[in-house]
């Protein structure tokens, strides 16, 4: 089933805009079940990347390779709709496309939305808004999800629910997974593959692996490097992504 | 009823209903300055097309087309904001307009005409290019309008979910561009925006879908142009600016209105 060649694939992106040097020789690609995940200081590239991935900017030079006919869902980092425009959350869904099939349903039930149907976009929470986006792009039945800062806005419990059910979906739809996190700690259970970026390809690889690299350990410090421990403790109940209590359920992070 | 009065209801009923759906569109863009800078710049258009004794509507269009593209080009140098160039734009290519105007001393032109319409002055021809380019514009409209929508909520998304984004932004200043040609002589190129940027802004607080949004502004624009022409009837007001009165008018009367949540 796993097809090994890369669902997307950039080589030696180099990106500068006014002068400055943005992305310096980055490399990265995202395979069919793979879930990459890319970490960094504010200013460190990483929106600028994942906008090269979808073609949205060209690069000053390397190349970006996406397999033919791929469908993205994509999840931008800011979306506001404007105050004046009249937009309920079914209708923003169907922006993306015009399907009214069962699948939709199931990707509105999983993402726990169907209650936010008949609301503006704009009465939405924090959560909620980013739930709504998430569905939107999964509507799409896409083969590579790109998410920018996808649990921005949300509460630090919502957060690891959001990172579980991204690592669910790729289950479920056997998609690529690109995302840009500001925590690695939250994104180790779900995520393959992190990339550190500051400009340039700080390190890379398995998350484990990352988290104890000198580069890591430079750009974040240890601090937030020893606040890795919170992954691995072990909590007696879990919440749902309301934040719901759910009981004693066997709630592993590692 | 006079035939002038019916001719003049006529055009302007045609106006409200191709200016609300695309001023809905201005209103959620924030292009209100740019849809103005357009309409300055007809009036270049109509001092050109005297100048080369062609149709005035193509050289109303053509010049807006090349204003916009224009604006699209500084736009990219990034050097100065839009709303400033905007500004360059407008009073540069009306005041150009008025100066090739004065050049052409054989040509007797309207100028308050072009500048605030004359409804009452509505000839079977202006009918006929008002409904026929609001037909046309309405039908390219329904054929983009979800993909005007999907780049209005956010640009970037929809290019990633396939929307051609530059030519739904292109067809989109076209139509607008042939909204100001076909409705200059109606209400006139310093109050057009006027009647796509106000009945759309009164219609918000009643509509739940974009399309209830566009169909109220219809309503209201329609009810605006009888209101204006009514006064100027019975208290002989110039009538483009009292058909704005009353979309101003009515916009002030649904702000009054008590809120409904």
């Amino acid at each position: 089933m796993t097809d090994t060649s890369p669902l997307v694939k950039a080589t030696g992106i180099d990106v500068s805009l006014g002068g400055r040097t943005i992305l310096d020789q980055v490399d990265l690609s995202v395979a069919r079940g793979q879930i990459v995940t890319l970490i960094g200081p504010n200013g460190a590239g990483k929106t600028t990347l994942v906008r090269v991935m979808l073609g949205l900017i060209k690069p000053d030079a390397g190349r970006v390779e996406r397999m033919r006919g791929i469908t993205i869902g994509y999840m931008p980092q800011k979306l506001q709709v404007p105050e004046n425009l009249p937009l309920t959350v079914q209708r923003f869904l169907k922006l993306a496309s015009d399907r009214e099939d069962a699948g939709g349903e199931q990707v509105i039930e999983e993402l726990g939305i169907s209650h936010l149907l008949r609301q503006p976009m704009q009465n939405l929470s924090g959560g909620e808004h980013q739930r709504v986006l998430l569905a939107r792009a999964l509507l799409r039945e896409p083969d590579l999800l790109v998410l920018d800062e996808p649990v921005q806005g949300v509460d630090v419990t919502g957060q690891s629910e959001l990172y579980a059910l991204i690592g669910r979906i790729r289950d479920t739809y056997d998609c690529g997974v690109l995302m840009i996190s500001h925590d690695l700690h939250l994104v180790m259970a779900t995520t393959d593959d992190v990339l550190c970026l500051n400009g340039h390809v700080c390190c890379s690889g398995h998350p484990e692996s990352v988290s104890r690299h000198p580069a890591y350990l430079e750009l974040f410090g240890s601090k937030v490097a020893d606040n890795l421990a919170v992954y691995t403790h072990h909590h007696d109940h879990a919440h749902d992504i309301h934040g719901n209590i759910i009981e004693k359920q066997e709630h592993d992070h590692g | 009823m006079d035939d002038f009065l019916v001719r003049a209801l006529a055009a302007g009923i045609g106006v409200a209903l191709v200016a609300a759906p695309l001023g809905v569109f201005v209103v959620w863009r924030r292009m209100a300055y740019f849809g103005d800078t357009l309409a300055h710049s007809a009036l270049l258009g109509v001092a050109l097309g005297f100048l080369l004794g062609i149709s005035l509507n193509i050289a109303v269009i053509s010049v807006s087309l090349l204003i916009a593209f224009l604006l699209l080009a500084l736009q990219n140098r990034k050097q100065l904001a839009t709303d400033t160039l905007l500004g360059i734009l407008a009073h540069s290519a009306l005041s150009v307009g008025l100066v090739v105007m004065a050049f052409q001393q054989d040509v007797r032109v309207d100028l308050m005409g072009y500048l605030f319409g004359d409804i009452l002055a509505v000839t079977i021809t202006d009918l006929l290019w008002v409904w026929g380019g609001g037909v046309v514009v309405l039908m390219a409209l329904g054929l983009i309008w979800q993909q005007l929508l999907a780049i209005t909520v956010h640009e970037e998304l929809a290019q990633v979910e396939g929307v051609p984004v530059l030519r739904t932004r292109l067809l989109f200043m076209l139509m607008i561009a042939m909204v100001i040609a076909v409705s200059m002589k109606i209400v006139g190129v310093l109050l057009i925006t006027s009647m796509m940027i106000i009945p759309a802004a009164a219609a918000r607080r009643f509509s739940n879908t974009p399309e209830q949004m566009a169909f109220v502004a219809a309503l209201i624009g329609i009810l605006a142009v009888g209101l204006g022409l009514a006064g100027s009837w019975f208290q002989d007001t110039p009538a483009g600016p009292s058909i704005v009165v009353s979309a101003a008018l009515l916009f002030l009367v649904v702000q009054l209105l008590p809120s409904r949540r």
